[in-house]
C-alpha cells in the first residue's frame, strides 16, 4: 500500500516536471496569483504537499480546477519552480482516468455561438480526455 | 525572407477581423504573409506534461513546415504565440520529447527547433521598427487615448516567449504612440482574463473582467487593443453594461492608421469617448 502511494507520488512528480525541492515556500506565486481567494490549496502549498508526497491532501483538492494556467507564478518564482505545472499534473492524473472528464459537453449545446473556437479546445484540452 | 504565417483556428472563423486586417498591412508595410499550408489547430493551450506528445504534433507540424519553407513563422494569435514558442523551445531543448516527436511524424531531417517564431507585433517592432512604422502612417489616430491589453500569453513565462518585460511591458504602448494615440498605462494590463474559464466558470470571468475594465477605466482609457480573441471575447461579452468599452484588434487600428479598409468591421467601432 505504502509503494503505491509512493508509486503514485512519483508519477506525479514526473507529470509536473519542475523542481519541487528548490522551492523555499516564500508564497510569491500565491501572492501573485489572480483566483488564489477561489483555491482550497494555494500554489505554495501545491508545490509543498507534492515534495513532502502528501498524496491524499493533493488528490481531494479542487485548486487544480480554479488555475487558470497564467504562468504568473512560474514568471515571478525566484528559484524557476513552476507551481503551473503541478496544478496541470493534478489535471492530467484525475483526467486521465477512464470516464472522469470535468466539463460535460452536453453544455456546449447553450454555449454562446460568438464565443471563439481556442476557449472551446482549451476546455476540452484542460478537462477532458 | 519569407513570412510564412500561422492564422489558427478562431482567426479563421471569428477573428476574422484580426487576420484579415494583418495580412492587408503586413502587404502594404513589406511583409506579406504567406499562408502556411495544410496548418492544423496548434491545441490552443500549451500541453505541460513531459509526457503529452501528440498534443505538441500539430504544432510541431507548423514548426517543421516552416522550417522547410525558409525558418521563419509568423502568427497573431497570442494563444497560438504562446504553444509555437513553447512547443518550439520543448523541440530545442528537450531530448526525449524532440526524438519522440520526429520518430512519430517521421521527419527526414531530424527537427530540433530551427524555426524562429515571431508574433506580428515583434516583426513590427524589430523588423520594420516603429520609428518607420509612425512615418508611413496616414491617418494618426491623434487625441485616441487607448490602453494595450497584454494578458497571459503575450507575456508569460517570459524566459521562453522573450517577447516584452512581463511585468511592465512597453510595445503595445510603442506600438499605439507610433499610431498617434495616447497610450493608457494600466495596473491590470497584464492581468489573465480567466481565458477558457468563460466556458467553466462564467461568474469568476466576469468578476476578473470587471476588476480589468475597472483599472482601464480609472486611467481614462477609452478603447482597449489586444492581440488574442478570447481576451476580446471576454473583455466584451463578460463586461458589466455600465462597464463596456470598445475593443479592438490591434490590427484594426493599424489598418485604420495606414488608410486601408478591410472586409471585416469592427465590431463597435467609433463608440468611444
Amino acid at each position: 500500500m505504502v509503494d503505491k502511494v509512493q508509486e503514485q507520488v512519483e508519477a506525479l512528480r514526473r507529470l509536473a516536471h519542475t523542481p519541487l525541492q528548490d522551492c523555499i515556500q516564500c508564497g510569491r506565486c500565491s501572492a501573485g496569483c489572480p483566483v488564489a481567494f477561489k483555491m482550497d490549496l494555494l500554489p505554495h502549498r501545491v508545490v509543498w504537499e507534492l515534495a513532502q508526497g502528501n498524496l491524499e491532501t493533493l488528490l481531494k483538492a479542487t485548486a487544480p480546477w480554479q488555475c487558470v494556467s497564467c504562468f504568473a507564478c512560474q514568471n515571478r518564482c525566484p528559484r524557476g519552480v513552476s507551481p503551473a505545472a503541478v496544478m496541470e499534473a493534478l489535471r492530467l492524473t484525475a483526467i486521465r482516468q477512464q470516464g472522469a472528464n470535468k466539463y460535460d459537453a452536453a453544455q456546449l449545446e447553450h454555449f454562446d455561438p460568438e464565443l471563439p473556437q481556442q476557449a472551446l479546445v482549451a476546455v476540452f484540452r484542460k478537462f477532458n480526455k | 525572407m519569407l513570412y510564412n504565417y500561422y492564422p489558427g483556428c478562431t482567426l479563421s472563423t471569428k477573428a476574422k477581423a484580426l487576420d484579415q486586417a494583418a495580412r492587408a498591412c503586413a502587404a502594404k508595410l513589406g511583409f506579406p504573409l504567406v499562408e502556411l499550408p495544410e496548418w492544423q489547430c496548434c491545441g490552443a493551450v500549451y500541453p505541460l506534461a513531459p509526457d503529452a506528445i501528440a498534443e505538441r504534433l500539430g504544432a510541431a507540424r507548423a514548426l517543421i513546415s516552416a522550417r522547410d519553407k525558409g525558418g521563419v513563422l509568423v502568427t497573431l494569435c497570442s494563444a497560438c504565440h504562446h504553444v509555437l514558442k513553447r512547443v518550439n523551445d520543448d523541440l530545442a531543448r528537450d531530448e526525449e520529447i524532440r526524438n519522440k516527436v520526429n520518430a512519430y511524424l517521421e521527419v527526414k531531417e531530424p527537427y530540433q527547433g530551427e524555426t524562429k517564431v515571431l508574433h506580428f507585433l515583434e516583426v513590427l517592432r524589430d523588423q520594420v521598427g516603429f520609428a518607420k512604422l509612425a512615418q508611413l502612417v496616414t491617418h494618426p489616430l491623434t487625441g485616441r487615448k487607448i490602453g494595450a491589453y497584454y494578458g497571459c500569453m503575450l507575456l508569460r513565462p517570459s524566459k521562453v516567449l522573450a517577447f516584452d518585460d512581463p511585468e511592465n511591458p512597453q510595445l503595445l504602448e510603442n506600438f499605439l504612440q507610433a499610431l498617434g494615440a495616447t497610450p493608457v498605462r494600466y495596473g491590470m494590463r497584464n492581468e489573465c482574463c480567466t481565458g477558457y474559464m468563460a466556458v467553466t466558470n462564467p461568474g469568476l470571468c466576469k468578476q476578473m473582467v470587471g476588476e480589468i475594465l475597472r483599472s482601464a477605466r480609472d486611467e481614462e482609457a477609452q478603447a482597449l487593443i489586444t492581440a488574442c480573441p478570447l481576451c476580446r471575447y471576454n473583455l466584451v461579452a463578460n463586461a458589466a453594461p455600465e462597464q463596456k468599452v470598445p475593443v479592438y484588434y490591434f490590427t484594426e487600428l493599424l489598418a485604420q492608421a495606414l488608410g486601408l479598409q478591410t472586409e471585416a468591421a469592427p465590431v463597435q467601432a467609433g463608440g468611444e469617448g
